[in-house]
């Protein structure tokens, strides 16, 4: 990359004043905790991450396999470049993250293949993906880079927990009004079964849903766009 | 896998469009479709990366990774599958980065059209899963670049007619709460289920 190339004053300007840096006085463990689970909900607020939640939301059961593993990455990966932070040089950080988020990811990715296949085939490439969802490296760059090992923890426990929420919300939505059912478990009488409303198990109902739903929060937090 | 080339191409674009079938890409398909000029600029940013993004990365594979390769067949006979996450977003990384460089030294035209997309496509998910989706459906090289070829015409088509509807909701009455990201998803509901009318062509099947 040339010197006068846009991203790297971008970089450089970071190096000297991180764009969030950490505030440990302003910030109680508790705070940092749960930040990330409603006020600064990665998905439903900030707009993060949204492609594995419009894909893997069709039931509870893929919902809930999806955090599990985005839980999984996102705890290891902000615990290992925090206890790296002081080793790891500004300039290649970028892609020292990627090889650490990377490498979780391929863990997981083989763990749902050996010991839940029928979940697995049903997530595929979204698995090997979840290195490229924005969520996690903003965490490790954002957050774990700048702050001790309990303290990231405790923020990708958060951001994580958010994620979850907004995802098993999804999921539940879709799944009781487009199958009749939750986490598989019937949850309504049998005539609305057997009519349910399949388009909500569809892409064009996910988009919906994810649409009213911020439409519900907006309403709620007085917030636009 | 035999699919013939054109029915590869028809599914890549219209049945398993990239964004509103498989929701891959979503990101820059609400960030940068406010514009049609924008929507433009991405969609052939995406056309250049994601081509040349498939066949290194197929080389990648089929060449250094898989069991008994030409490569490493000869030192690794087990192949080192389990790295093609780590090697796929660090060889898509690295060409992105080259790609940028090459243009502004010998195309700046092109360049200057495309420039500020560039670093945006490292991070978009829809060129390391077609990636993925290349080496999962077993396509062939000439497959594969018809198919990547294909998912980013499918991308880019649906960049410009979202384009489209958005510089109109611009000038529609919509309430407070429902501007921006609400109606932009409830608009890409409608426009997927226009494309829910694709789906078993010419039978292909999502």
């Amino acid at each position: 990359m040339t010197p006068d190339s846009g991203n790297l004053d971008l970089t450089q300007k970071e190096i000297k004043e991180p764009l969030l840096s950490p505030k440990p006085k302003a910030e109680s463990n508790w705070q940092i905790f749960s930040k990330g689970i409603i006020l600064e909900n990665p998905v439903l607020i900030l707009m993060l991450g949204l492609c594995p939640v419009l894909a893997t939301s069709t039931t509870v059961r893929d919902a809930a396999g999806m955090s599990a593993a985005v839980l999984f990455v996102l705890l290891m990966s902000n615990i290992v470049v925090s206890l790296l932070r002081k080793i790891i040089p500004s300039q290649v950080r970028i892609p020292v993250f990627i090889v650490i988020i990377a490498t979780f990811v391929t863990i997981a990715d083989y763990v749902l293949q050996a010991y839940t296949p029928d979940l697995y085939s049903v997530l595929g490439i979204f698995v090997p993906l979840i290195v490229v969802n924005c969520i996690i490296l903003g965490r490790a760059e954002g957050f774990a880079y700048h702050n001790g090992v309990g303290r990231s923890i405790l923020d990708g426990l958060g951001k994580a927990i958010g994620f979850a929420l907004a995802i098993i919300l999804m999921g539940s939505i879709r799944e009781i009004i487009g199958k009749g059912t939750w986490f598989g478990m019937s949850v309504s009488p049998s005539w609305f079964r057997s009519n349910a409303v399949l388009f909500f198990g569809l892409p064009p109902g996910a988009f919906l849903v994810i649409g009213l739903l911020k439409a519900c929060i907006n309403k709620i937090f007085k917030r636009e766009g | 896998m035999n699919t013939p080339l054109l029915a590869i191409l028809f599914g890549a674009i219209f049945v398993n469009n990239i964004v509103l079938m498989r929701f891959l890409g979503l990101c820059p398909f609400f960030g940068v479709s406010t514009r049609l000029s924008t929507a433009i600029g991405m969609s052939s940013a995406v056309l250049f990366v994601m081509t040349f993004a498939t066949w290194i990365t197929w080389g990648v594979y089929h060449l250094v990774l898989v069991p008994g390769s030409v490569i490493l067949g000869g030192i690794l006979p087990q192949g080192l599958v389990f790295l093609r996450t780590v090697s796929f977003i660090l060889v898509i990384a690295s060409l992105v980065q080259l790609v940028e460089m090459f243009l502004k030294k010998f195309v700046p035209v092109l360049y200057s059209a495309l420039g500020i997309y560039l670093p945006l496509i490292t991070t978009n998910c829809a060129i390391l899963g077609v990636a993925f989706l290349v080496i999962d459906n077993k396509f062939g090289f000439l497959q594969g670049t018809i198919f990547a070829i294909g998912t980013a015409l499918g991308f880019g088509l649906v960049m410009v007619l979202f384009a489209a509807i958005r510089e109109r909701l611009e000038l529609a009455p919509i309430s407070k709460s429902f501007r921006g990201y609400p109606i932009a998803f409830i608009a890409a509901a409608l426009v997927s289920i226009a494309f829910f009318g694709f789906v078993n062509m010419f039978g292909i099947s999502p």
